[in-house]
């Protein structure tokens, strides 16, 4: 009779730092660091009382209150329908910033490329006054417009910061294209624009919808910028969530955020899905050497 | 190879005039206007006059707004070390884990990262408070000393750990944190790990290593993840006023009353552009360090 050779615990490799325990303890109570607080949001949004620290019971009384709550559902209908425009327009002129960028050389390049990287540096107060500055001396929006023609300004500046952050995933997915798959539809008969919207923009697709959720995400997690822009008609969720932060600490705000964390949970777990867990990793986990 | 635009004229206007007409029209005119405001000065209620005036630069060089620019420099050099010193380890165990495991861990840091800010500040707050989670966590800790010692520690006194600087810091680590892990393990993936091997097996401690082997190696991407962390630090808004307390005003703070509240659009817009100087500035040192670094490896 053959003993089966029990497996020995071998001691770490050398590189192997998730298997030491010093590693091991830093990596759980970072954990409990960013995920403590967040979780107890969540499970104080079940709680039958108004404290937010102490746990009384379930219930899921806080959530009818909030979904109830004309403003806050007001306010989040306006957030969603500034992500959706804001995301549509910023893909498109992302998009559009990307290839004309990655296809032609042309005189300012370099400028129109390092202004393009702008939004995404400056700090966001400083865009928020000059959207500020901008719309109240500029371009005044009307007051009083129809929904949702009267959330403009804000959809205009969220376009503003977000399709610099789609021209970036745009191109990065742009650099992995062979050119002359192009060339070949063009010889084939193709005019410009159609090898364009034929050839390349397929390619790219992959780009588009991770773009598209960024942005999305972007817009909606956007509180500064859009605070500086609103007006009093055009609360969005956020700006909404401030104001009752600012009144004090109710389990409704939990319900509330509790929801927009599952929102932005389940867009996270679908970007990744379109892009494969490789997006994570930046392609460099996987890669052999 | 890129096309000449001359070739596909109609292609390539089509496709920049959009992008173009934006940034231009939505974002360059918008700060351009902000710059020119930073010159002038209030004329009546509602009017600004561009009379090319320095006097609200030197204003926010007075002593009491120049501490507030040093300050917020503390704060968000502090909140940058505090992500380094945490975010170091989390990302060396990133990209050491098996590939299988990786994603997951990186997604454990991104999860908190796609979360709506306010939100996440928000739920600092339940934590921090007088009667929030670690004071009461102290307290039972306190009372259940107490019942055994007969009451030796005597009345429980709360921490105070909201509306100061303490909370301020804490919840600036607690939103930068993932800005600063993220660029490190890109750093860090790319190190060629024969070298780490190598230096463990001739001798050198995990710490040695770390620091002659690691750091010089990844010195660019520690540097771009410091920067990363530090500007967002720099210019935030939401998390000082909501944490902070009378005395932790940030720069944000000051520009968000000047515009609100006072009413003074010129200061306000010179301290925006001071914060925007401040930024470039910090992209330029790290450009010129970055470039050093590679002349060093060439």
């Amino acid at each position: 009779m053959t003993t089966a050779i029990k497996p020995r615990k071998m001691p770490p490799a050398p590189l192997e730092y998730l298997r030491r325990w010093p590693i091991q303890a830093w990596l759980i109570g970072v954990t409990i660091f960013l995920y403590g607080p967040l979780l107890t949001l969540m499970v104080f949004s079940f709680n039958d009382s108004r404290s937010t620290t102490i746990w009384k019971g379930f219930t899921l009384k806080y959530y009818q209150k909030a979904l109830t709550n004309e403003s806050l559902i007001t306010a989040f209908g306006n957030s969603l329908t500034i992500a959706l425009c804001s995301t549509i327009l910023s893909v498109i002129v992302g998009a559009m910033a990307a290839i004309v960028l990655w296809r032609f050389r042309f005189g300012g390049k370099t400028l129109f490329d390092g202004a393009l990287a702008v939004p995404i540096v400056v700090p966001e107060i400083c865009m928020g006054v000059g959207m500020l500055v901008f719309f109240a001396k500029v371009l005044p929006w009307p007051q009083g417009l129809p929904w949702p023609l009267n959330l403009g300004a804000i959809i205009i500046a969220h376009v503003s910061f977000s399709f610099p952050f789609v021209a970036v995933v745009v191109r990065a997915r742009l650099a992995s294209f062979n050119r002359e798959l192009e060339e070949a539809a063009k010889d084939l008969g193709a005019s410009d624009f159609r090898a364009l919207m034929d050839v390349v923009i397929p390619h790219i697709k992959p780009s588009l919808i991770a773009g598209a959720l960024l942005a999305f995400t972007l817009s909606l997690d956007d509180f500064v910028i859009t605070f500086f822009t609103a007006g009093p008609d055009t609360v969005t969720f956020p700006v909404k969530v401030y104001s009752m932060v600012r009144f004090s600490v109710t389990p409704e705000v939990n319900a509330a955020s509790t929801i927009l964390i599952v929102v932005t949970v389940l867009l996270t777990f679908l970007a990744l899905k379109f892009q494969g867990s490789d997006a994570l990793t930046a392609g460099h986990g996987t890669e052999k050497k | 190879m890129e096309q000449s635009w001359r070739q596909a004229k109609g292609l390539f206007l089509t496709l920049l005039s959009a992008p173009l007409f934006w940034l231009v029209v939505f974002f360059i005119a918008p700060l351009s206007i902000v710059w020119l405001y930073s010159f002038g000065q209030n004329d009546g209620l509602v009017d600004i006059a561009f009379t090319g005036t320095w006097s609200n630069y030197a204003h926010a060089f007075s002593p009491l707004y120049l501490n507030i620019f040093v300050k917020s420099f503390w704060i968000a050099g502090l909140t940058t070390f505090l992500c380094l010193v945490i975010g170091f380890p989390v990302a060396l165990a990133i990209t050491f884990a098996s590939d299988k495991l990786k994603p997951w861990l990186l997604l454990l840091v991104m999860l908190p990262f796609m979360t709506n800010l306010l939100i996440r500040t928000y739920a600092l707050i339940a934590v921090l408070r007088t009667k929030g989670l670690i004071n009461m966590g102290l307290e039972m800790v306190h009372n259940s000393v107490n019942g055994m010692t007969g009451g030796a520690l005597g009345v429980f006194e709360p921490l105070a750990l909201l509306n100061n600087n303490f909370a301020v810091v804490f919840g600036l680590v607690f939103v930068n944190l993932p800005f600063m892990i993220l660029p490190l393990y890109s750093a860090l993936d790319r190190l060629d790990k024969s070298l780490l091997e190598a230096s463990l097996d001739l001798g050198a401690g995990h710490i040695r290593t770390l620091f002659n082997v690691v750091i010089p190696m990844a010195g660019a991407g520690i540097a771009s993840g410091i920067l990363i962390t530090f500007i967002p630090a720099l210019g935030s808004y939401l998390t000082p006023d909501l944490l902070g307390g009378p005395d932790s005003q940030m720069i944000a703070n000051v520009i968000e009353s000047q515009f609100k509240r006072a009413n003074n659009w010129p200061f306000g817009a010179a301290l925006s552009f001071l914060l925007v100087y401040l930024t470039f500035i910090a992209i330029a040192v790290q450009g010129v360090l970055e470039a050093r670094a590679r002349k060093r490896v060439a």
